[in-house]
């Protein structure tokens, strides 16, 4: 399928560097990447670059290969001990499987958000200044609760948190836990944030105060988001990639993939046909 | 419910008719299944019921066997202690003082308490009731204090055994005097002794503190207890970090292939092995081919660590394994290495259970007996323990070897020493439940 490469004219309220991404250096490029468990083949030859400052969602039925795709790309299928990934996956011209990028410095660039919300059974503050510990990123407790302040705003969660935060990070409801989980991805300063589901267990205010902190996220980082709700798609994403049967079946601007879908497939599971 | 066949359910069948069919089909194999439940209940019930009984009946056997030894008998005795008899040249040499007779000392003070007896069975007879400890006690103090020559000093020592036995009511005058080794002449002495109040009741210290002896009297469990701490301390020191790396390495590092699957099997076999092959073991290797001491808690705790190890393996990697991978992706997206995500959240979280595996497993090793058999701890030791190297015994060893001992007043002291055990296993089950529930955390 390729990258296929919209012409239709983008809305006003679209960031005007979207209009001219072609030009621009994508993030990640992967190409021909084919994923395997064990015998069975989960992703084929997929070709799809992913472009800085904009939210690329990736959309399609169960089991189509969109999470497999999303953990190639901080690697975290290494930790599945029957996981090949053969192609390219480039990070800024850098291939992440090769030796040259550590798998751990590949992950403090490459930052991740699961689906279920999983802070550390430790306090609020150890779950965000975790990171920044880990990587020696802050020096002295000054810096790091800087971090953590920080972090924590940017996450839309320093407010209702401020007096607690050495309370522990599990005793938060789940929408709170899912920001924490944001606010500790975001305390090592990565560059891509990877989003896996990250609304699904959530109730719909929960979900509405994620989507709207994934937009101001937008601003500073790369985010890629896996993604059930075709709403959520439309709302939050720039670039939509709609993966069928381990295949990319077709991707481009959201705009134009939830109106005039190219590929028949798209067509029926934006319209609710399956999946 | 047979009657219910596919010929039932035709089509031409309403559905209503069906569903009261099938209603029906329920209500009537309600009552069976009812009753079923209630008999699995029973079963339940009677099981647990003959349990109860079974402990019940184990516990108030070696408690009330167990209980006289909490207390024993001893006899006032004003001693002088002349000068003639232990330093006559008066130059305080600890060699003459340690060589002294006491024994004349403290068996004529008793022959003085009754003045007229003469008969050389009777002075006997009457002699023995003090026991033979008394004369060692007194040298004792001697040595401690010889500032003491001279002087005339009340001390409470022991009685024999036998005498011990009779105060408590094992003995009475029911019993033949030919069938018991108490005569009816010590029987009134002690009796009058008794009523004057030269012989008491008290709290057997002696138990507690000494280390074991021919002397029933004088036979105490804490040079058992101590042996078995050494010991403990060594099988804990070993197998709890060798352990504990193992299961870590198995469960987070090693590949999964066909070695990691051999080894994997050979620790749950290594679990069921009898212990007394791991005695022969440490007989072999740690005796006879790396001449380590025999006796010593030191090898005793090699062996057990030997046989404690697999437990605790196996219960360190349930535990691992029993951490939410949410945890470890969390660690791992944030960059943390495999070591640091080991290190930081998943060896926390598993501690509770790995905690109890490793006590579950001391207990265990702290009831073993077969292998310490075989690497000779199963000595008669009556000096307690300094170190890990000394000869020493531990408590079930102990047991073993009261309960085979021909006095009679080692009966008591078996079961005593069966509590002093058993309320040691209580203490470290007990602990397990309190460190579980302190350092559970819920995720």
């Amino acid at each position: 399928m390729g990258d296929v490469t919209n012409s239709i004219a983008e809305e006003a309220k679209a960031p005007p560097h979207a209009l001219a991404k072609d030009e621009r250096e994508p993030k990640f490029v992967t190409e021909g990447v084919n994923v395997f468990y064990g015998e069975k083949q989960a992703l084929f030859d997929v070709n799809l670059n992913i472009f800085e400052n904009e939210v690329t969602a990736l959309i399609g039925p169960s089991g189509c290969g969109k999470s497999t795709y999303l953990r190639t790309l901080n690697r975290m299928n290494d930790t599945i001990d029957i996981c090949r990934v053969n192609g390219r996956v480039e990070l800024d011209g850098t291939d992440v499987y090769s030796n040259v990028i550590d798998v751990v410095h590949l992950r403090a660039r490459v930052g991740m958000v699961f689906q279920k919300p999983n802070p550390f059974p430790k306090s609020i503050y150890d779950n965000v200044a975790y990171g920044p510990r880990i990587h020696g990123i802050a020096a002295g407790q000054q810096e790091v609760d800087a971090i953590v302040e920080e972090s924590l705003q940017r996450a839309g969660l320093w407010k209702e948190v401020k007096d607690r935060l050495h309370e522990a990070g599990t005793g938060l409801s789940g929408g709170q836990q899912q920001r924490l989980c944001i606010a500790r991805a975001i305390a090592v300063q990565p560059e891509v944030i990877l989003m896996d589901e990250p609304c699904s267990a959530l109730d719909p205010i929960a979900t509405a105060r994620i989507e709207e902190l994934i937009d101001e996220l937008r601003q500073n980082f790369t985010i890629v988001i896996v993604t059930h709700s075709m709403q959520q798609a439309a709302r939050v994403s720039q670039r939509t990639a709609f993966f069928h049967m381990g295949y990319l079946v077709e991707v481009g601007n959201t705009e134009k993939i939830f109106t005039t879908p190219n590929d028949q497939r798209t067509k029926d599971y934006i319209t609710g046909r399956f999946g | 419910m047979t009657d219910i066949g596919m010929n039932d359910l035709i089509p031409t069948q309403t559905s209503r008719q069906r569903g009261v069919k099938a209603s029906e089909a329920v209500r009537r194999g309600l009552k069976r299944r009812y009753a079923a439940e209630a008999r699995f209940k029973a079963y339940g019930m009677i099981a647990i019921g003959l349990a109860l009984a079974a402990i019940l009946t184990l516990f108030t056997t070696i408690i009330s066997s167990g209980l006289p030894t909490f207390t024993e008998t001893k006899i006032q005795l004003t001693v002088h202690l002349d000068e003639q008899v232990i330093d006559p040249s008066g130059e305080r040499n600890p060699e003459t003082l340690a060589r002294a007779n006491y024994r004349k000392l403290v068996l004529d003070t008793m022959t003085d308490l009754f003045p007229d007896v003469t008969g050389r069975t009777d002075k006997r007879d009457l002699r023995g009731m003090l026991s033979r400890g008394a004369s060692y006690q007194l040298q004792q103090a001697v040595i401690a204090d010889p500032s003491l020559i001279g002087e005339t000093v009340s001390f409470d020592f022991p009685v024999a055994s036998v005498m011990d036995l009779y105060s408590k009511g094992i003995f009475d005058r029911s019993v033949p005097e030919s069938d018991r080794p108490v005569s009816d002449k010590q029987m009134v002495w002690f009796d009058e002794l008794r009523d004057k109040g030269v012989i008491f009741t008290t709290f057997n210290t002696t138990f507690f503190t000494n280390a074991d002896s021919r002397e029933p009297e004088l036979a105490g469990i804490w040079g058992a207890a101590v042996g078995s701490l050494l010991t403990m301390f060594v099988t804990l020191m070993l197998s709890f970090p060798i352990g504990v790396s193992a299961a870590v390495y198995l469960e987070e590092f090693a590949p999964k292939n066909r070695l990691t699957q051999i080894i994997e099997v050979n620790i749950n076999n290594l679990a069921a092995v009898p212990s007394i092959v791991f005695g022969l073991l440490g007989l072999a290797v740690f005796i006879n081919f790396f001449g380590l001491p025999r006796s010593a808690p030191l090898v005793g705790g090699m062996v057990l660590a030997l046989m404690t190890l697999p437990t605790i393996i196996i219960a360190s990697r349930a535990a691992l394994k029993a951490v939410p991978p949410s945890i470890r992706e969390a660690a791992m997206g944030l960059g943390a290495s495999r070591m640091q995500v080991v290190s930081h959240h998943v060896l926390p979280l598993a501690m509770p259970g790995i905690l109890t595996g490793t006590i579950i497993g001391m207990a265990q090793a702290l009831g073993e007996t077969a292998p310490l058999l075989m690497i000779g701890m199963v000595a008669f030791i009556v000096d307690i323990p300094g170190s890990i190297t000394d000869p020493a015994t531990v408590l079930p060893v102990q047991v073993y070897l009261w309960a085979d001992s021909p006095e009679r007043a080692f009966v008591a002291r078996t079961s005593a020493a069966i509590m002093v055990l058993l309320s040691f296993l209580i203490m470290m089950n007990a602990l397990a439940v309190i460190l579980r529930k302190k350092f559970e955390r819920r995720w």
